[in-house]
């Protein structure tokens, strides 16, 4: 659905573009695929180790990670494995839900679904490549931090 | 030829990955195929968003000029400035590697560090279409607390982000991303 909306503005926003200037849309055209160009190796080293990744740390293997783990532990390693994977969102909530159905507390799921979202170690080298290291880092490790304090909170919040 | 050799030189930590996976999938049949396909499902999903999203941002490019893009979202571009970067990450598509790209852009276009920061937080934690998912596994309650939770932590991160980065850190990373144009 949102994909479409996507599609949607796109085409809008290349007709404007075409029917304003046929130069200037060429020369966009021709900037996206340099752009896509540019970081299709990255792309493709990521999406080979988030492959493997997704394998070994399967939604099981995950459940048995932290499933009927309580306490910190269960949120510190929910928060790992959040760091290392890369699940689509449309994967892994349901898989939240699962984990709650399965014994999980809120916490363990928000650290993981938080730092699934903000933490990303296996694009660091491509987020370096963006922003440098100090951002980086910075970024992650105070992104990671942040999902073990919501996970806190959320502990307390949705009792 | 020598261009050949360019490409394989590009891409070879890509390939050398593949080599390796496809010598485990010799050994471990069964992690390894499972590997390639979950691989292979996630290009088909990036394909589906990637295009428009860098087609979009070639028409960025091309009709946004510095100074308006710096207006907006630059430094001292203020609270509307922070809103249209929240809003831009927010009603985004696709993982959040595919925001980088994007950051870039900002960053050749003069947007402040705080302000791609805000947005490269919002494309990874309160993006829309993940909201929805959300809502429908876990309940509106929850994905609201944790969507207030989000706003304060990137907010947070942005100013760690750019409180930390000193100024000639900044000219350093702006002029990084002006030359990679030339």
């Amino acid at each position: 659905m949102f994909t479409y909306i996507l599609y949607g503005v796109m085409l809008l926003a290349l007709l404007i573009s075409f029917l304003k200037d046929k130069k200037k849309t060429k020369m966009a055209l021709k900037k996206a695929w340099k752009a896509f160009e540019n970081i299709l190796p990255q792309f493709l080293t990521v999406i080979l180790i988030v492959g493997f990744a997704l394998t070994v740390l399967s939604p099981e293997t995950i459940s048995k990670l932290v499933g009927n783990e309580s306490g910190l532990f269960g949120v510190l390693a929910a928060a790992v494995v959040g760091a290392i994977t890369m699940i689509p969102g449309f994967v892994a909530f349901p898989l939240a839900a699962a984990l709650l159905e399965s014994g999980a507390g809120y916490m363990q799921l928000t650290a993981l679904i938080s730092s699934l979202m903000m933490v990303g170690i296996v694009t660091i080298p491509m987020e370096i490549k963006t922003f440098g290291k100090k951002i980086t880092f910075l970024r992650n490790g105070a992104a990671f931090l942040c999902s073990i304090a919501m996970a806190l909170l959320m502990g307390v919040l949705m009792k | 030829m020598k261009k050949f050799m360019q490409i394989v030189k590009r891409y070879r930590v890509f390939l050398i990955l593949l080599a390796a996976e496809l010598v485990m999938t010799a050994f471990l049949p069964q992690i390894g195929l499972a590997s390639l396909k979950a691989s292979g499902n996630n290009i088909l999903q990036m394909l589906q968003v990637l295009p428009a999203v860098f087609i979009l941002l070639g028409l960025l490019d091309v009709w946004v000029d510095r100074a308006t893009m710096m207006k907006y979202t630059g430094k001292g571009s203020g609270l509307r400035g922070f809103f249209i970067s929240l809003l831009l990450g927010s009603c985004a598509a696709g993982p959040l590697y595919a925001a980088f790209p994007v950051a870039a852009m900002m960053l050749k276009k003069g947007s402040s560090v705080f302000n791609v920061m805000i947005f490269i937080g919002a494309w990874s934690a309160t993006k829309i279409p993940p909201l929805t998912f959300e809502a429908a596994s876990l309940g509106v309650r929850y994905m609201l607390t944790r969507l207030a939770m989000s706003l304060v932590t990137l907010v947070l991160i942005a100013l760690i982000c750019d409180r930390a980065l000193k100024e000639e850190e900044k000219q350093k990373l702006y002029a990084l991303h002006q030359e990679e144009e030339a």
